[in-house]
């Protein structure tokens, strides 16, 4: 798979929540993207060099198009989201190598997405629903439950908010207790320490959790090493347990991850 | 017209000055999928130590102003890692390679040199200035006395030509360039990265785990020429010149205030295709300028 950078042209975009942006953009990228890879996307202002790596969301490859949902935390992401259809973006991509959906045929499955994470679950449960039994957990701050509709179809929904308005109140794991759920294999991208409670679960149901890391990056490529996760095996790359997050990751199995 | 695009150092000759900075271009293989490597001039490799070392911790990286400040603490696999695997790798393309190498002490840079030995590279770096490791890197780089002294053990083991890259957070570059050239060195590269810091105003923290780091990208490319200009008056070493190079043009730059080589670091993960660009944008400052040999143009700057 070729990674490239090449301007894309915005579709469409949209609020879908405060803060929170919805974008479709052309790009031939779409036709190799696979769930769980992301894309750096670059800004105008000259000032800020650095691209922002943002998860895909969703794919549609005949029209060749990248969904990303993303949410203003800087300058850059405030200067996307000022973006309208027909706006050129440069974007470098596809980055990081996606979740393992094969592993998931046959098998009943927990999606487990927190805030800002929930995006990359909707192009994975497009992928798996026909051959798993997906059940989809989403953990939200209140009751802006964005992309939740579009989840929906792919699976059982569950929903939690920390401020309780919707569904239980609390985490993506409380929604798993009160509804005594239970999955052969969990794939999941949100905060950290949601990341690290679903390791925690995973190791006691003794069951595989495919995670999604994040990390301040540079080049996106593999080449800096400014993104690096902890991991328990010797990484293949440098040899001392520290795995390039945008190149080997960013999904890993978490018991791989330090985390 | 005939251009003549090579450069010489050392008595090694570079189809042409371009090349990459230590650190910014892994070994090549991770941009070898958007730039044709056998169009540079040479591949600078990251920092390879004796043994593998295993970084700091993150964050590594943040964005400033016009650049980044990067603290990664040379983490790299060690030299065995490296003979078998990235030098055949480079081997398969028409470049030259040069090789950074790194050390906590001089018997650890001097480890990495006699490795290299028998190896099929072309030069030596010596990173004497990386800002972001408590032992070695810089401690050898920031006093005349300690770079002449490194200097000298490693040129007396070193079978390929040695280039010493200079750290600019010193109060004199023309001092280091100086000792540099007394001890032995075949070139001198600089600049390094800049010593900076970032605060993240809004949780009170450093923006960086290693709360300082170095600074590079087009914010620091000024320093890098005035300081290449500097040095270039003060010994007759041949130099590569870095420090926030984007464009051919600020190639042109360096090489007019004295430098021989230039090598594009941070605006790699910018533009992943800017070293080929560069090379291409050399070649057309030199037509449009009626230039036949671009080694014309070194020190070429005039009041």
């Amino acid at each position: 798979m070729e990674k490239r950078k090449e301007t894309a042209v915005v579709y469409r975009q949209q609020p879908i929540a405060d803060d929170v942006y919805d974008m479709w953009i052309e790009t031939s990228l779409a036709r190799e993207a696979k769930a769980g890879q992301f894309i750096s996307v670059f800004t105008r202002d000259r000032s800020s060099l650095l691209p922002r790596p943002i998860s895909i969301c969703e794919t549609d490859r005949e029209n060749e198009r990248l969904r990303i949902v993303y949410r203003v935390a800087g300058k850059g992401t405030t200067e996307f989201s000022d973006y309208r259809a027909g706006n050129k973006i440069d974007i470098l991509g596809t980055l990081g190598n996606g979740f393992p959906t094969e592993k998931a045929a046959g098998k009943r499955v927990f999606l487990m997405g927190g805030g800002i994470g929930i995006p990359p679950m909707l192009q994975l449960a497009k992928d798996i629903t026909e051959n798993s039994e997906v059940c989809i957990i989403l953990g939200y701050r209140n009751s802006q439950l964005f992309l939740s509709e579009d989840l929906s179809q792919y699976g059982t929904a569950y929903i939690s908010t920390e401020d309780g308005s919707v569904g239980v109140r609390g985490n993506v794991l409380d929604v798993i207790e009160k509804n005594g759920l239970s999955a052969d294999i969990i794939y999941a991208c949100g905060p950290l320490p949601m990341l690290r409670a679903i390791k925690k679960y995973a190791k006691t149901a003794g069951i595989p959790a495919y995670i999604s890391l994040e990390e301040k990056m540079a080049c996106g490529v593999g080449a800096c090493l400014g993104c690096v996760a902890k991991t328990s095996m010797v990484d293949h790359h440098s040899h001392v347990k520290n795995s390039r997050i945008c190149t080997d990751g960013p999904v890993y199995l978490a018991e791989d991850v330090e985390i | 017209m005939k251009l003549n695009t090579k450069i010489k150092i050392a008595g090694v000759e570079f189809k042409n000055p371009v090349m990459t900075a230590s650190g910014t271009f892994g070994s090549g293989m991770e941009y070898s999928e958007f730039t044709d490597l056998n169009r540079l001039g040479a591949v600078v490799t990251k920092g390879v130590a004796n043994v593998p070392w295993e970084g700091n911790p993150t964050p590594r990286v943040c964005e400033t102003y016009g650049g980044m400040l990067n603290a990664i603490g040379l983490q790299n696999p060690g030299l065995d890692v490296f003979i078998e695997r990235d030098i055949p790798f480079l081997k398969k393309f028409d470049t030259k390679i040069i090789v950074n190498v790194c050390g906590r002490s001089i018997a650890d840079y001097v480890e990495v040199v006699e490795g290299l030995s028998d190896q099929p590279v072309d030069m030596l770096e010596i990173n004497v200035s990386c800002p972001n490791v408590s032992h070695g890197g810089i401690a050898f780089g920031q006093n005349p006395d300690c770079l002449f002294e490194i200097t000298k053990e490693i040129k007396a083991k070193a079978k390929q030509p040695i280039i010493m890259k200079l750290s600019p957070n010193v109060t004199d570059i023309t001092e280091m360039a100086k000792a540099a050239e007394a001890a032995g060195a075949d070139a001198i590269s600089l600049i390094n990265t800049i010593t900076g810091m970032k605060i993240d105003i809004h949780r009170r923290k450093f923006a960086l785990a290693n709360r300082t780091g170095g600074l590079s990208g087009p914010a620091i490319k000024p320093v890098a020429v005035r300081m290449v200009y500097q040095a270039a008056n003060a010994v007759k070493l041949p130099i590569i010149g870095m420090g926030g190079i984007a464009t051919a043009d600020d190639a042109i730059e360096f090489m007019l205030a004295g430098a021989t080589a230039v090598a594009v670091g941070m605006m790699n993960f910018v533009n992943p295709y800017a070293t080929g660009e560069i090379v291409s944008g050399i070649e057309d400052y030199m037509r449009r300028y009626d230039i036949r040999n671009i080694s014309d143009i070194i020190g070429a700057v005039t009041d």
